[in-house]
């Protein structure tokens, strides 16, 4: 098995854990946490498919890309996290009213 | 060859990316998210990914991780009302599609044909490129496109953090104020660390002209200095209408808008010509460096909360 092959069913595995998360996650805070386990996944098959040449080095290009991801990544995770801090001082709480519309009806909080 | 070590690194990933996923305490999960990251150094480091994985360790474990802290603290002083457990059948809609997603994945691991990738078409290129890294080449050079946007998507995030503050507290210093024991364990290593920090992050940017490093690892680095400082109480936060901040947020973005537009009267834009080309890289890259410093640790400080 080359070195490339174990990490990228485990980039697979990870994608998968992070959906999870994103889809069960009631908390804001939990769903960017399970956001950041799927990009690094995505990023994490990137570079290994990219190992698969016959050449013994990593290729630049994608090494490039993933890292302009992770900056990507990083400005989206701190602009959520900022609208999640809001949203929770606004009197929204720790989730989106979407999750449990019964609860949040009753305050006719109009958009 | 992939050795025992592989495996038990990758079991170890999914291991620890179980524990962040489906932790409840908020802290620990975060915890474990920042082990996640730095075990995903090792990894990056297995693939040869050597730039990638200082990347990974300094923004997707450190910063990413800080900023989830952070919010989480913010979260609990404003003890929110608590978030209803998920339902039977949105649990196993989660179940169905992540099942789904790793399984076709997996699948797509197993058929795609063997890729020779663009690793020689970037050395064939390389003297003409003004770095002797092949990453960085690429990242300034034959992508230059892509870095200068995700510099303009870094600058639009933080518009987007300031926009959240309330009006009374603006223009005031960035977050709020840090208050620390003078003896305590973040005092103290807000002392020692800053000084190294400093040393590594000019490093990083300065070699990243010919081995692995370059102005977003080493502009990390920078970045973490200062929010440690920060942190301990022995600096204030910057304000936000800070004249020279402003200047240093804008260094990077607004130098590498210059360059590429003065590419269009050589020969196109984003065009260096090979000659000076390693210059213009390395005053970009110092600039570039300043600029993602700047941001990263304002992204971190987060709005302003109150005016003094």
């Amino acid at each position: 098995m080359p070195v490339w092959m174990p990490y990228a069913f485990c980039a697979a595995g990870l994608i998968g854990l992070g959906l999870y998360g994103l889809i069960t996650d009631p908390r804001l805070l939990g769903r960017i946490l399970a956001f950041n386990v799927v990009g690094s996944g995505i990023f994490l098959l990137f570079g290994a498919l990219a190992r698969r040449g016959s050449v013994d080095y990593a290729d630049p290009v994608p090494q490039a890309m993933i890292i302009t991801g992770i900056v990507v990544a990083i400005s989206a995770t701190a602009l959520a996290l900022g609208l999640t801090v809001a949203h929770a001082r606004a009197g929204g709480g720790e989730s989106l009213p979407d999750d449990d519309p019964a609860e949040d009806r009753p305050r006719g909080s109009g958009e | 060859m992939a050795t025992a070590f592989d495996i038990v690194l990758c079991l170890l990933l999914l291991a620890v990316a179980s524990a962040a996923v489906f932790g409840r305490q908020g802290f620990v999960a975060i915890v474990f998210f920042i082990t996640y990251g730095l075990l995903l150094a090792l990894a990056w480091l297995r693939l040869d990914a050597v730039d990638v994985a200082l990347a990974e360790a300094a923004i997707g474990a450190g910063l990413t991780g800080i900023l989830l802290l952070v919010a989480r603290a913010q979260l609990r002083a404003l003890e929110p009302k608590h978030a209803a457990s998920p339902s039977v059948a949105l649990r196993l809609l989660g179940v169905v599609s992540a099942a789904a997603v790793a399984t076709g994945l997996s699948l797509a691991i197993l058929s795609i044909p063997p890729s020779e990738g663009l690793y020689r078409t970037v050395m064939d290129q390389l003297p003409s490129a003004g770095s002797d890294n092949p990453v960085t080449a690429v990242l300034l050079n034959f992508r230059g496109w892509d870095t200068l946007l995700e510099t303009l998507v870094l600058l639009s995030a933080l518009l987007g953090v300031w926009t959240l503050a309330r009006d009374e507290d603006w223009p005031g210093r960035a977050g709020r104020a840090h208050q620390t024991l003078s003896e305590g364990v973040l005092a103290q290593f807000g002392r020692v660390l800053p000084p190294v920090a400093l040393v590594i992050g000019v490093y990083l940017v300065w070699v990243g002209g010919h081995q692995p490093g370059g102005a977003f690892q080493g502009g990390t680095v920078l970045a973490a200095a200062w929010i440690v400082v920060v942190m301990a109480g022995l600096l204030p936060a910057p304000h936000v209408d800070d004249r020279g901040l402003r200047a240093s947020l804008l260094a990077g973005p607004m130098l590498f808008v210059g360059l590429a537009a003065a590419g269009l009267l050589a020969d196109s834009f984003l065009y260096y010509p090979p000659a000076s080309a390693k210059y213009l890289i390395l005053g970009l890259e110092a600039a570039l460096a300043i600029a993602i410093a700047s941001t990263l640790a304002l992204l971190v400080f987060g709005t302003p909360e109150h005016r003094d």
